[in-house]
């Protein structure tokens, strides 16, 4: 049996959060009335000219300060001819030979418990380009209909390195570049108004082959779970037509998310020549270091720079530090809780955010920002476990407690519940001669040398406790009585 | 180089240009002697010379991100062939 390599290179459009069009001073708000937000330009007009938005531009250079790329010092804007509908003139503005942004990388978190890896995915370029309108096709007597407002949207293409070797991989890059362009604030990242959409490049190869397979291109994917499923099903779908003594054609597919399968647009043989040339009417686009430095001073501190700073300061685990930096929401949220309750416990506020807190929010399907914890309140909770006020296993009752707000802080529920930890050594002193008493089989059990009778021993202890007792205080006081 | 009469075909059709027999045999004159200028060109030696992606060499100039057009969709689609509900109407297109 031939191993097989999976190997994918993802192409991104992200619409950028300009106020007005790329090339024209029409209105990008999503959700107007048809054509209502296309104006001549957009419409391509016999004689009218682009004039590029300083604000598109400044969105390229701050997502190339980000991913650590070079702005270029010059580029260039060309035209990418052919001819559709909802492209009135018949070609779209983009670049080709000397884009934007050139290079870079983003480190990505794949996989969850002990099988989590971190990868660096690195990034070929990403070049500034105008959307196209939108074809409608249904009943209209037999035509299509156009909508032009989002004819002219700014649109960031982001290509990275065919370097991903899963369909995990794939959806973990897709997801930090979706957290990363939101985090800088330069995409809104909304996938189901086609704000963030990706194409995936897929293609197979026997394992320790240098050279790629013959890829084909997943188009307009706009939601991380149907990128995953496609490229699953275009994998197989690849594989079984090699191992059936089939070759690959090089070709652009779509996914149908109702049946689940990938379905051929079109091949090489027809695929678009699209006779790039430098557009005649707009002049090379110069990025001079003065503005590189001011959006440089206006960059927020950056998914990385919070990771190394996670890190260094807090003690956290890479894993951890890339976890929690995932998203900026998650970034801020693990912040708040180590504001409330310390430095010193910054590992325990970080597995709380990403175990408990993360599994109790997926059991609900709920989004971190809808979390019904708040930081405050789960930062007030790990400093009830720090100091000793309660154990791990009370807490979790308590973290529940707080999720159905049955109290406004730790304290409160502890207060109310009678939950805090019993630390008084006669107390638990007291339990443990109770047990000892009442469990004498056990005991023997323990004295001819079974290990497993402590255990049963000490559960019976907390279940007296109602749970409240130092564990370890049980624990050491139980052995010195049965040892003693 | 010179063109073959097919690729003058396939360019019309990339173009969207319906050109007749006698017609690409024209064009493709047209385009060969167009090819030789270009030849003549690549002729000099340009070693050292930094291409120039415009005639001017200037750069871009930038407007800043405002909002500057109003609604016309009235004025433009009382000039276009078919139009129903606010959206240009033209012939199906699927792909």
């Amino acid at each position: 049996m031939t191993q097989w390599e999976v190997v994918i290179g993802i192409e991104t459009h992200a619409q950028l959060a300009t106020r007005s069009k790329i090339f024209s001073g029409a209105s990008t708000a999503f959700g107007a009335a048809p054509n209502t937000q296309a104006c001549a330009v957009d419409l391509a007009l016999p004689g009218v000219l682009p004039v590029l938005n300083k604000g598109a531009v400044d969105c390229a250079i701050r997502f190339g300060l980000a991913i650590g790329a070079r702005v270029a010092e010059k580029s260039v804007f060309a035209r990418k001819n052919y001819f559709y509908p909802d492209l009135p003139k018949g070609y779209q503005i983009s670049q080709f030979e000397l884009p934007v942004v050139v290079g870079g990388a983003v480190t990505i978190p794949v996989g969850q418990g002990d099988k989590a890896y971190e990868k660096v995915v690195r990034l070929t370029r990403a070049h500034l380009e105008e959307d196209a309108g939108k074809s409608l096709h249904e009943d209209f007597h037999g035509k299509s209909g156009i909508d032009l407002n989002r004819a002219g949207t700014p649109l960031l293409e982001i290509v990275s390195e065919p370097e991903m070797r899963s369909s995990d991989e794939a959806v973990a890059y897709a997801k930090a570049l979706h957290a990363l362009v939101r985090w800088i604030g330069i995409c809104d990242g909304n996938m189901q108004e086609g704000s963030f959409r990706c194409d995936a490049n897929v293609s197979v190869r026997p394992k320790g082959q240098a050279e790629f397979g013959t890829r084909r291109e997943i188009k307009n994917l706009n939601s991380f779970r149907f990128l995953k499923e496609a490229i699953d099903f275009e994998v197989q779908w690849q594989i079984n037509e090699i191992e059936e003594g089939r070759k690959i054609q090089q070709a652009t597919v779509l996914f149908d998310p109702d049946s689940g399968e990938t379905r051929m647009m079109r091949t090489k043989e027809d695929a678009h020549d699209y006779r790039y040339f430098p557009d005649p009417d707009l002049l090379p686009l110069v990025i001079g270091a003065d503005w590189i430095a001011r959006v440089q001073g206006e960059l927020p501190e950056l998914p990385g720079q919070k990771r190394e700073r996670f890190m260094a300061d807090l003690g956290l685990s890479a894993y951890d530090a890339t976890t929690l930096t995932a998203n900026q929401e998650s970034a801020d949220y693990f912040e708040a809780v180590v504001a409330v309750a310390g430095k010193a416990n910054a590992k325990p506020c970080a597995n709380w955010v990403m175990v408990d807190l993360a599994a109790r929010l997926n059991k609900e399907g709920k989004e971190l920002a809808e979390s019904p914890v708040s930081a405050a309140q789960l930062g007030g909770l790990i400093l009830r476990i720090a100091d000793n006020t309660i154990s791990n296993a009370i807490a979790k009752k308590v973290f529940e407690a707080l999720w159905s707000a049955e109290g406004a802080s730790a304290d409160e529920i502890i207060e109310k519940q009678g939950l805090k930890q019993i630390t008084d050594s006669g107390a638990i002193e007291a339990l443990v001669d109770e047990i000892l008493a009442a469990n004498a089989a056990n005991v023997a059990e323990f004295k001819a040398g079974k290990e497993k009778a402590f255990n049963a021993l000490v559960g019976q202890v907390m279940k007296a406790a109602k749970g409240k007792a130092n564990p370890q205080q049980v624990n050491e006081l139980l052995r010195r009585k049965l040892q003693g | 180089m010179s063109l073959t009469l097919e690729q003058v075909q396939r360019i019309a059709h990339l173009a969207r240009i319906e050109v007749s027999a006698d017609e690409a045999q024209v064009t493709q004159g047209h385009l060969n002697g167009i090819f030789q200028l270009i030849e003549a060109m690549q002729a000099v030696d340009t070693r050292g010379v930094e291409p120039m992606a415009h005639a001017q060499d200037v750069s871009q100039r930038l407007r800043p991100d405002e909002v500057s057009e109003t609604d016309r969709r009235a004025a433009f689609q009382a000039v276009a062939p078919e139009t129903e509900a606010g959206l240009y109407l033209v012939p199906k297109v699927i792909e």
